[in-house]
């Protein structure tokens, strides 16, 4: 059933023939508020509903800042991106391969600890992420405070409060992704350690594998996942390196459906 | 206390308990894992549908609803 | 090329040969992952105040025992209610409007002259048919949408998962199920999308294979039409909340056929375990009125209804053509209607209803006004513009309460509409699923009305 999923890199070189100086990925869980972002930067009308799963055709949408124009693809909601089912790895491959200048990870505020599991994910793949925290007026409904400029410390990536719905914070998500996008401005992610044993393991495949690569992809997160035994990954990867896709993703080109189709 | 380590499944509504092992392989197992459902994390039974199953939890501040075939492998510790 | 791949494969196996030295690799690394982010959100987030939420008091009604189950059936007979009672007058209002300005129409072409058969294909084909379409689709769908929005944003579907998913477990298919049914209401081929929650292939298909049994909403406009006719046969009076209960006991038969049908696929055709059921009860979130109205009209209702009119106009050409052209003494509409006579009054319904269902493949939306067109061909009465005008009409093509009744069972029951064929073709990329899509509805819509009608036949009661 992976066949209607294995869209992604047909996916974006479609967007790349687009007149566009920028892909950004709006990955983040289910129920997020991720389309609700989409459609307050955008001004299209994705479908949004307070249950997660509601997005699972990928959109694509375009806005202008500051002279650019800004192509935004809408990810399925995923819970991580360790690859389980075909939505997490429509995601992680769109993330990894697909080469977005940036990705905006939406986060629930009112669920910030396990949010924060895909975030770390995230910027484990790659460290132009910006963290959009949604829901703000949720949480200060439900007497939630959170500490921002320490986030933003701790994780090493901007991190912007929103609340999308009433288009607040928005604003400085632009701008913010104007800075990460356009101005170069270095981000410092955090790096994410695990137990020695498997830091052992994983430094000795990580200079193995590092000339296959030639820099295109990170190599202590192919390593990883290497560990890991993820074999999706395996043939995706040959793929990219050697700058090819299976004739199979033409299928998926379908995937990217008009945003105004309903649902 | 005298407690003992029960199946997710006998931990009353209400009552609040610690993940000791997730007694299941493959997919359904790195499922849960990524909901946060990680050995040493805390767990609330939080109510059950009308049917009796399946059974809301709260886990990591989310709600997340199991079937018996699931919560039944796995084994929690119970805290007062 | 392949000396390098042969490397890396190198590498791949010997990652893997790491991996299980090691030991469980993915639950070290989610252990990790979630002993820092427990780390960072506890040195970020403070609560203040209020311990339990307002959700937990809420969900504590919805679903309980006792509340769960009836206010799943109020929610549904109240906007129903408000459905079918909201859309009586604006119906009648547009289509006096519409049908007003048919005569103007027919007026001006007397005025140009126009050939009887221009003027009978563009107005009384072309025109009647989207003014048909218009009149008795727009309104109740500009008044079930916002509502059926209105509890999507609220964050009450996954309750209704929640309470329901025994049932789905029983009948070997998934609680999500649920949701893509939901979507269903709103447009089977949306439904049929919705279906990719699902992450087993199995019981993504039982899902796919019986979104049908929920009434989409070119349906209800049917469903509602047929229920007060039904009643004032069987009765002598339909008023809006006889109508509702009728719908409501439809809609609820639809339930029960979709749980009987996925057990039966899930014990034949789709045999297999159950897969994990995990689903996120998300926390209520008040909607924004303003937008919502504004959304649910637009891009739902008006996306809809669109695509109904584009399909009616042609239909309606089509129809009148069919009607209006003679084989000898009888229209070929007579001579295809003539032809499904006998099937028709085996399943209780008639020729004509037959051949409009069949006709209606393209958008059930089209399915009454073909079937009026054709008993208008045959020179009975004029235009209804009313449900009682339609009663009349019906009546005299020798309608009884079980038309009425059976033309229900078939409506909710029958082939999914070409959008939605089309929708599952593109889903499971698989000819043998879609061709059973259409044909385990149908078999089933057969079977239920002939036995209606055999019973009611033999029980004397018609
Ligand atoms: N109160 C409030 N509600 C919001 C906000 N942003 C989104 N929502 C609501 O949250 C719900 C989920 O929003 P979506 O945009 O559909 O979420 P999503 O991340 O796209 O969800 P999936 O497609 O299921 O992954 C909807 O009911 C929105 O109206 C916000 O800032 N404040
Ligand atoms: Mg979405």
């Amino acid at each position: 059933m992976n066949c209607q999923h294995v869209g992604t890199l047909k996916v974006l070189s479609k967007l790349n023939q687009d007149k566009s100086d920028a892909v950004i990925a709006l990955a983040g869980n289910p129920n997020t508020g991720k389309s609700t972002v989409f459609n307050g930067l955008t001004g299209l009308k994705q479908h949004t509903g307070n249950w997660p799963g509601k997005t699972v055709v990928l959109a694509k949408g375009n806005y202008r800042y500051r002279n650019k124009i800004i192509t935004l693809v809408d990810l399925p909601g995923t819970y991580s991106l360790l690859a389980n089912s075909a939505d997490e790895q429509v995601a992680r491959d769109f993330i990894c391969f697909g080469n977005p200048e940036a990705t905006i990870v939406v986060v629930d505020a009112t669920c910030l600890e396990r949010n924060l599991n895909l975030v770390l994910q995230v910027i484990e793949i790659t460290p132009r992420a910006i963290l959009c925290v949604n829901l703000i007026d949720e949480a200060k409904r439900k007497g939630i405070v959170i500490d921002f400029p320490k986030l933003e410390a701790l994780l090493g990536i901007p991190v912007v409060p929103t609340a999308a719905r009433d288009k607040v914070g928005l604003a400085a998500l632009k701008e913010s992704l104007h800075q990460v996008v356009f101005e170069h401005k270095q981000l410092q992610p955090l790096s994410i350690r695990y137990q020695e044993r498997i830091e052992v393991a994983v430094a000795t495949i990580q200079r193995e594998i590092e000339p296959f690569l030639r820099g295109k992809i990170n190599s202590r997160w192919v390593a990883l996942r290497l560990l890991d035994g993820d074999t999706t990954l395996i043939t995706e990867i040959l793929n990219y390196i050697s700058g090819t896709g299976p004739d199979s993703w033409e299928q998926g080109s379908n995937e990217l459906k008009a945003v105004k189709c309903y649902e | 206390m005298g407690y003992a380590e029960i199946t997710l499944t006998a931990l009353p509504i209400g009552q609040q308990a610690r993940v000791v092992n997730v007694g299941m392989q493959g997919l359904t197992r790195n499922r849960l894992l990524d909901l946060g459902l990680v050995p040493s994390s805390l767990v609330k039974a939080v109510r059950k549908s009308p049917g009796g199953d399946p059974v809301a939890y709260k886990v990591r501040g989310a709600i997340i609803a199991l079937r018996s075939e699931e919560s039944r492998l796995i084994t929690v510790w119970p805290l007062d | 090329m392949s000396n390098e791949e042969n490397c890396f494969q190198g590498i791949v196996a010997q990652a893997q040969t790491a991996g299980a030295e090691v030991g469980p690799v993915r639950d070290q690394l989610v252990l990790d992952l979630y002993r820092q982010t427990q780390e960072i959100a506890r040195q970020v987030v403070k609560r203040q105040g209020k311990k339990e939420d307002f959700d937990h008091k809420i969900d504590d009604f919805v679903t309980s025992k006792y509340f769960g189950y009836p206010l799943m059936l109020t929610l549904l007979s109240l906007i129903l209610w408000l459905t079918v009672s909201g859309a009586n007058y604006p119906s009648q209002l547009l289509s006096n409007l519409l049908f007003g300005f048919g005569s103007h129409l027919t007026a001006f072409c007397q005025w140009l002259k126009a050939p009887d058969w221009l003027h009978g294909i563009l107005v009384l084909g072309l025109y009647r048919c989207m003014a048909w379409v218009i009149s008795v689709m727009l309104p109740p769908m500009a008044i079930f949408f916002p509502l059926f929005t209105f509890l999507e944003e609220l964050g009450y579907l996954p309750r209704v998962a929640f309470n329901l998913d025994r049932g789905f477990k029983r009948a070997g298919a998934h609680g999500k199920q649920v949701l893509t049914m939901c979507m269903g209401f709103g447009c089977n081929a949306a439904g049929v999308t919705a279906c990719r929650i699902i992450e087993s292939p199995r019981e993504r298909l039982i899902a796919t294979l019986t979104n049908n049994f929920v009434p989409c909403n070119g349906r209800f406009p049917t469903l509602i039409a047929m229920a007060a006719i039904f009643l004032s046969a069987l009765v002598g009076t339909a008023n809006n909340l006889l109508t509702t209960g009728l719908v409501v006991g439809v809609v609820v038969f639809g339930i029960l056929v979709t749980l009987l049908i996925s057990r039966l696929l899930s014990q034949t055709l789709l045999k297999g375990v159950p897969s994990t059921f995990t689903l996120e009860l998300p926390p209520y979130r008040w909607p924004k009125m303003g937008t919502l109205l504004i959304r649910s009209v637009l891009d739902r209702t008006l996306f809809v209804l669109v695509r109904a009119v584009v399909v009616a106009a042609p239909a309606g050409m089509i129809i009148w053509i069919l009607a209006n052209v003679y084989i000898g003494e009888v229209s070929i509409i007579g001579h295809l209607g003539g032809f499904l006579q006998g099937f028709g009054y085996l399943l209780g319904l008639d020729g004509y209803i037959i051949l409009a269902f069949l006709l209606g493949l393209p958008a059930n939306e089209i399915v009454i006004p073909i079937l009026i067109m054709s008993y208008l061909s045959e020179g009975v009465m004029v235009e209804p513009s009313s449900i009682e005008d339609l009663h009349r009409l019906l009546v005299a093509n020798g309608w009884t309460w079980l038309t009425a009744l059976n033309m229900m069972l078939f409506s909710l029951l029958h082939f999914p509409c070409a959008t939605t064929l089309l929708t599952i073709r593109k889903e499971t990329q698989s000819l043998k699923w879609t061709v059973l899509a259409a044909l385990i509805p149908t078999g089933v819509a057969i079977l239920v009305c002939f036995l209606v009608a055999q019973l009611a036949r033999a029980c004397g009661l018609v």
